[in-house]
């Protein structure tokens, strides 16, 4: 093995760090998916009928619907029969403050390092943890709603705001829109809502924190993001998941509705779910349906993602851009080591005039892994001088990796431009070489280089974030480098 | 003494390329070695650093009373030795200052010395930087990224100032330099020299030694070191070519 080889086989052999199990006692809906399961989760929850019809409709669709096989990754049919849908830790009693939260569950937070004490923290950013199904504790909220800002758990919001949701739930992601779209929209159960009013700029960065922890279950979150005109939102998402030996489903949908003229959503993704052992047992599928829609003049979306864990990634954070001079942006570093597996990218669809859109996507392949970059960039015949840049790289470690791109283009415009670049790359020996001849150990070396070839989307990210976001780059491929 | 290098034998894929090198370097010395292409010079440099693609099959290297093959390149770097390449790579997204700060935080640790901060490295490197008349915009931009041959080499140069290593091994730094990077490059070199570092200078040409001149001079041919003198060796060898060394050699013993 060369030099690289030997060093890449040191980076990648990292333990993951977040694989404990909470004992927590869990209320879980009865195993399997059935219109039952799917009223039993409508009724833990207390729900408006109109939601459970919306809920039924989507798995009556489902039913209808066949998983989809076109993307580049492998892996053993799906028994849907053989999970839980809903699990839900069992209050001890009705909570009424976050001091009452159960101190198991505050401690499995807090090893993850989220602190939910609000008062604690210093660091301005706002809370939403979310335990198997069900949203545990949302911080900071009272400061939030002086400025009009609402950031809740999604359950609260079908209570507390339910015209809101029920008018912009499915408008960006219907639930025919793919199979797992549909079966998120059947059996969701928790996740965020977050609606930011007219003018007002977020002054935190809000964030919500997943985390799977009972075995067997499946995690259907659902977050909806509302910016009015003039509003910035800067919103983060963390995710991990115990060790288990069986694939564990994550089939999650996010919406953001850049409504008025100038809104902002910038979203960002740490995603560190389990992947799995070195010889692929175990690890989450991490199956998302993400997309935005810029309806407001001069509005802007942008994705940042950094996608470090799971079996298998599948997802397409996109952005439609409707309003004229809107702005679409999707930054991504997705890491693959071991047995992992990746398939995803983007879709810009430009349907405004002078719209924009920008894709920069890193890809890293280290070990057996396979990474694949899968992007669509559409200009509608309206979209006059709609403007697209894509750079696609990606990163070999080792001789035993795939990395492959396939970019999809459709062009109704003739005024629009459109440029795509890609790049193939290794970590040269000579590269680490010299490194070493300044003092640096191989380790380090390989880390620095590829911090510095991720540079360009860790930029995008806030700045907590790009450094736990370094640090994680750095455990997944523990073991991959010299 | 600093290098002390004894009857150095180093194949590649089983071809003997350094057949029995004997050199000693002792502090506030400049070596120059010289030699036609092909002669083992750049292979010289590359063994004392620890490129792995090179097979030591005898002889012994002492760094500072250190065995110096026993050691991995990183702990070579960390005692003190310094390789100015003579082809630097590009790693991008790296800024030349971030790469250094790394770099010089874990010769401190190696040390025993506390890393320096982002504002003490700043000010340290500033007065570095005035040594080898470095741009700040050059150590901002990721490291040797669309760099010049000039800017590659001045850079080097710059890291060797900043690293402050006891023994700088320069190999052909003046490759493809104008004659105001050449000054420029020596200039550092001469500000650099104390009495207790030394400089071994790899050159295939006699004009870098009109800046920086060398107490010896080593002529390297066929994998040895030929001949030795002072400064008046390089001059000789200028005026009458590789030739007047080789042909010597040539005819049979």
């Amino acid at each position: 093995m060369d030099q690289t080889g030997r060093i890449l086989e040191n980076v990648t052999q990292g333990e993951y760090k977040y694989g404990f199990v909470s004992d927590i006692e869990a209320e879980t809906a009865p195993k399997g998916l059935n219109e039952e399961t799917v009223r039993f989760i409508s009724r833990k929850k207390n729900e408006p009928s109109w939601l459970l019809e919306w809920r039924l409709k989507a798995y009556r669709h489902w039913l209808t619907m066949e998983m989809p096989h076109w993307q580049n990754v492998s892996f053993p049919p799906i028994d849907y029969q053989d999970a839980f849908y809903y699990a839900a830790p069992k209050p001890k009693k009705k909570l009424n403050s976050m001091n009452e939260v159960d101190p198991e569950l505050r401690a499995t937070f807090e090893k993850l390092g989220i602190s939910l004490e609000e008062q604690k923290r210093l660091s301005g950013v706002a809370v939403d943890a979310v335990l198997d199904s069900v949203s545990i504790a949302t911080t900071f909220r009272s400061k939030l709603a002086e400025l009009g800002i609402i950031f809740c758990s999604f359950s609260e919001a079908v209570k507390e705001h339910p015209d809101l949701v029920k008018k912009y739930l499915g408008t960006v992601v219907p639930y025919t829109d793919n199979y797992f779209a549909a079966l998120n929209s059947a059996v969701f159960s928790d996740g965020s809502f977050c609606y930011i009013p007219k003018g007002v700029r977020c002054p935190m960065e809000l964030s919500t924190y997943f985390r799977i922890n009972t075995a067997n279950t499946g995690q259907f979150e659902r977050t909806l993001l509302i910016a009015e005109e003039d509003a910035y939102v800067s919103y983060l998402e963390g995710c991990t998941a115990p060790m288990r030996d069986e694939n564990q489903l994550h089939a999650a949908v996010v919406e953001l509705v850049a409504l008025g003229n100038n809104a902002h959503i910038k979203y960002s993704t740490v995603q560190n779910w389990y992947p799995g052992d070195r010889n692929g047992k175990g690890g989450i599928y991490n199956f998302v349906t993400k997309r935005g829609i810029c309806i407001g003049k001069r509005s802007k979306i942008s994705w940042t993602q950094v996608e470090t864990g799971s079996a298998i990634t599948w997802k397409y954070p996109g952005c439609i851009l409707k309003g004229d001079d809107s702005v679409g942006e999707f930054y991504s570093v997705a890491v693959t080591n071991n047995r992992q597996q990746a398939d995803t990218g983007t879709k810009m669809i430009h349907i405004g005039k002078n719209t924009r859109s920008t894709i920069i996507s890193k890809g890293i392949s280290a070990g057996h892994s396979n990474n694949s970059y899968r992007g669509l960039v559409k200009i509608s015949a309206k979209a006059e001088k709609a403007r697209n840049f894509s750079q696609c790289d990606s990163l070999l470690m080792g001789d035993q990796c795939g990395a492959h791109t396939f970019p999809y283009l459709e062009v109704k415009n003739k005024s629009a431009t459109v440029e795509h670049e890609a790049t193939t790359s290794k970590i040269s020996d000579d590269q680490i070489f010299y490194c070493k001849q300044r003092g640096l150990s191989g380790e380090d070396a390989a880390n620095l280089i590829v911090n510095g070839y991720c540079k360009e989307v860790f930029n995008q990210l806030p700045m907590e974030f790009a450094v736990e976001a370094q640090k994680l780059l750095s455990v997944t491929l523990e073991g991959s480098v010299g | 003494m600093i290098l002390e290098i004894k009857n150095l034998k180093v194949s590649i894929d089983g071809k003997e390329i350094l057949k029995g090198i004997n050199l000693s370097v002792n502090a506030g010395e400049v070596h120059a070695v010289m030699g036609p292409n092909g002669s083992g010079k750049s292979t010289l440099a590359s063994v004392l650093a620890g490129k792995e693609d090179y097979t030591v099959t005898g002889g012994s290297v002492e760094f500072l009373g250190k065995d110096l093959l026993a050691l991995p390149p990183e702990e070579r770097a960390r005692e003190g030795l310094f390789l100015a390449f003579q082809y630097p790579v590009e790693i991008p997204g790296v800024s030349t200052a971030n790469f250094l700060k790394t770099a010089l935080n874990e010769i401190r640790k190696h040390r025993g010395m506390e890393p320096l901060d982002a504002m003490d490295f700043l000010s340290f490197m500033k007065e570095k930087m005035k040594l080898v008349n470095i741009d700040t915009e050059l150590t901002k931009r990721p490291l040797n990224e669309g760099f010049s041959g000039g800017e590659k080499k001045k850079n080097e140069v710059f890291q060797m100032a900043l690293l402050e290593p006891r023994l700088g091994v320069l190999d052909e730094t003046d490759s493809g330099l104008d004659i105001d990077a050449l000054r420029v490059v020596a200039g550092g070199v001469n500000k650099l020299k104390t009495k207790d570092n030394a400089f071994v200078v790899i050159t295939h040409y006699q004009r870098l030694l009109d800046y920086i001149v060398p107490d010896y001079v080593h002529i390297m041919y066929d994998g040895r070191i030929i001949k030795s003198g002072n400064k008046d060796l390089a001059l000789e060898l200028e005026k009458k070519g590789y030739d007047w060394i080789t042909k010597d050699l040539k005819t049979p013993a």
